[in-house]
């Protein structure tokens, strides 16, 4: 399946091969851009109590890895677009582009004030993203820690083919794989939607399972644990059982853990399954049926002879999918955006068909 | 006994040059109060016995089995498996003619609540671990439990048994309060290193928030299989706080925590160290250097990939042939037995530093 090929590096990756991003950022610039969508209520209320918004930080302003430095960042929507526009749609001639908007309402303790927002939220992407410019699908933001209002959003747009998926944050109040959140994967199934898992989230309770990391480089290395709980989670209660069509993407996870999630899930599984006799089939098993990695930050090895040996690993060409994470910075030019060296068909899988049958594009 | 033996050398075809096994993760277990009792002093006995132990609740998963034990481990002695030293000879050391093994008692003093009760409780776990198991049992080492919440008690205990020659590592729980990078834990660092001992960090305890930065899963299966991601945030934590940077001969061993994700987790931190070199100047090296030249794992449990060149391929990505030492988790259900354990393939010169020269050569045994 990965093989060297010849004369793959000397043309761009691009080059004859559709693309397909699979997470692209489009940031609220403020509170200010949701007051046309929100009830005079919540415009009073965000008046009154000085509410700035959710208090999440999972892209600190002037990190290197939010916006890559010497961008100019502008922050209303003609700049992010033009900029979106000039790095990455036209260069790579983007097919689709699917946005993953990281607005934390899932970190608003109100449920009322979260969904008020979240439905803003759509509407300002709706009007203001996707009206603008045909290549680009979005995500629909959703206060997730309140699954049957999430649900309400989730059905509000499920009719708008440019919504492709409904977007959570990683970090949860408590995982996905929990029955409380069955209204959501319900919504998901209604509208033949994918679930995006996206880095990121504010629940109150520590990043890891010893506490609260001192710096964001630590926290931002230990959120591909958080991912590793989340899967294990969405298997191991049952969520594809009960929901055996459900499509989860894990967005901005990194990659190469997965073969090793994968071998120590499966020996979990070997041992422990008579607590979990839902689960049929190996774990693994799952996660190349459900389960799709976006590919930036690749987190690759030094040596690309382990990079390709790692996507081997994975035992399965379908579960990549291509992405820039654009305007984060982890690649520093555009040729370094894809791994060098992946067979013809497997680098056609990555860069648009995996997202294509995925997203049903 | 004899029959144990007898079976093992069929087993192993009578060739005669067996490799040599040190067990680096074998459990003792307290087996009552009254046990308990000879070792505590009157007043902390007295509060055993009225308000008992207290550490974080909620995070109580019912384990496979009682105790998280083999069936077979239980002895005839009606003793809980672990806490019978001439029944552990006969199932495991005799058994697999084990060289030395190494103690880690999971006895909870070190996630009491009440710091001064758990440094108690360290005390008397130690000096059990002397008088009934290291004065008894020569192949025997063990592992020193300390109040880790609190450096100050910690150290203290480090300093009074640290010299005793039977005690081979400072050993800490994966879910402590905070991450093991942060300052609070520097002290018992700093005590180890004078005693020149490596610290160990062992699969459990039961920190201040949840098993997963996701909340509380439902099941056992996802306490158990969550462990590895405590460990890779306790990497984490330890790298990017310069603790080595500080500290450059403190070695750690992590014990039961698996080790096949460590190479992502160095190719992560490596690509953040660089991108996000700002926060942190004061770290010079990148991660993966930094974790080749500290981290040591035990094996067990084994990863299995479903392929063996997997397997092959992740021993060449993790690059610690010299730092990977077998364990068996005795008396535990996931218990990794010396014979079958490490998948074939592996050169004999290999499986003799994962089998006991890389333990022997961190563990300082002759």
């Amino acid at each position: 399946m990965v093989r060297e090929s010849g004369n793959e590096a000397q043309r761009p990756f691009w080059s004859g091969r559709p693309v397909i991003d699979c997470d692209l950022h489009n940031e609220v610039p403020s509170l200010e851009v949701l007051r046309p969508y929100l009830a005079d209520h919540w415009c009073d209320y965000i008046e009154e109590s000085a509410f700035r918004g959710p208090d999440a930080d999972d892209y600190p302003k002037g990190a290197p890895t939010t916006i890559r430095p010497g961008l100019e960042w502008e922050g209303e929507v003609e700049g992010q677009l033009a900029l979106m526009r000039r790095q990455v749609l036209d260069p790579l001639q983007v097919e689709f582009g699917v946005l993953d908007c990281a607005y934390r309402v899932q970190g608003v303790h109100d449920p009322e004030l979260a969904g008020a927002l979240a439905s803003a939220i759509n509407r300002w992407q709706a009007e203001h993203w996707l009206d603008r410019d045909p290549r680009l699908r979005a995500s629909i933001v959703a206060p997730t820690q309140s699954p049957v209002l999430a649900a309400r959003e989730i059905d509000r747009w499920g009719a708008d083919a440019r919504f492709v998926q409904a977007v959570m944050p990683v970090r949860s109040l408590i995982p996905y794989g929990n029955r409380i959140y069955d209204p959501i994967y319900e919504a998901a199934a209604r509208h033949d939607l994918v679930v995006g898992i996206q880095f990121g989230g504010s629940p109150g309770h520590p990043p890891t399972p010893s506490g609260w990391l001192s710096t964001y480089l630590e926290e931002y290395a230990a959120m591909a644990q958080v991912f590793q709980s989340q899967v294990t989670s969405l298997i191991v209660e049952g969520v594809f059982d009960r929901f055996p069509d459900l499509r989860v993407s894990l967005i901005e996870a990194g990659c190469t853990w997965m073969p090793s999630l994968m071998w120590r899930l499966d020996k979990e599984w070997r041992g422990l399954r008579r607590d979990i006799p839902w689960v049929k089939r190996p774990p693994s098993d799952y996660i190349r049926r459900h389960i799709r990695l976006t590919l930036q930050p690749v987190d690759a090895p030094p040596s690309g002879k382990q990079l390709l040996e790692v996507i081997g690993q994975l035992d399965s060409d379908e579960m990549l999918m291509f992405a820039t994470d654009h305007p984060h910075w982890h690649f520093d030019r555009l040729e370094e955006a894809f791994p060098a060296g992946l067979s013809d068909s497997l680098a056609r899988r990555v860069l648009a068909d995996n997202a294509r049958s995925f997203y049903r594009l | 006994m004899a029959t144990a033996a007898t079976t093992r050398q069929a087993s192993t075809g009578g060739k005669k040059s067996r490799l040599e096994v040190i067990d680096c993760d074998i459990h003792n277990i307290i087996p009552s109060n009254e046990t308990l009792y000879k070792y505590l002093p009157e007043r902390w006995r007295r509060h055993h016995q009225q308000f008992g132990l207290r550490g974080h609740l909620g995070g109580y998963y019912p384990r496979a089995l009682m105790n998280a034990a083999r069936h077979d481990a239980w002895p005839p002695s009606g003793l809980p498996a672990g806490s019978d030293l001439e029944f552990m000879r006969e199932q495991l050391l005799d058994a697999y003619d084990i060289r030395y093994g190494i103690l880690n008692c999971l006895y909870g003093a070190g996630g009491q609540l009440n710091l001064e009760y758990g440094a108690a409780l360290a005390r008397a776990t130690n000096d059990w671990q002397i008088a009934e198991w290291l004065e008894p049992e020569p192949r025997l080492r063990a592992s020193i439990i300390v109040p880790y919440e609190d450096g100050d008690l910690a150290a203290e205990e480090i300093d009074r048994v640290g010299d005793h020659p039977g005690f081979v590592q400072v050993l800490l729980l994966v879910r402590t309060n905070e991450p093991l990078g942060r300052p609070k834990y520097r002290k018992i660092y700093r005590a180890a290193l004078r005693h020149n001992l490596p610290v160990g960090i062992h699969f459990g305890g039961a920190g201040a928030g949840p098993i997963t930065g996701a909340g509380w899963p439902s099941h056992y299966i996802e306490d158990h299989g969550g462990m590895p991601q405590a460990f890779q945030a306790q990497v984490i934590s330890l790298v990017c706080e310069g603790v080595f940077e500080q500290l450059p001969s403190l070695k750690v061993a992590l014990i039961e925590g698996g080790f096949a994700w460590m190479a992502p987790l160095m190719w992560r931190l490596d690509h953040g160290w660089r991108k996000l070199s700002e926060e942190i100047p004061a770290l010079r090296l990148p991660p993966s250097t930094t974790i080749r030249k500290h981290f040591w794992f035990t094996t067990q449990p084994m990863e299995e990939p479903p392929q063996p060149r997997y397997f092959r391929q992740l021993l060449e990505q993790l690059d610690a042939d010299d730092r990977m030492m077998f364990a068996t988790d005795y008396p535990h259900w996931d218990f990794d037995s010396p014979e079958s354990a490490v998948p074939s393939g592996l050169s004999r010169e290999l499986r003799k530093k994962i089998m006991s020269e890389n333990a022997r050569s961190l563990y300082g045994l002759d």
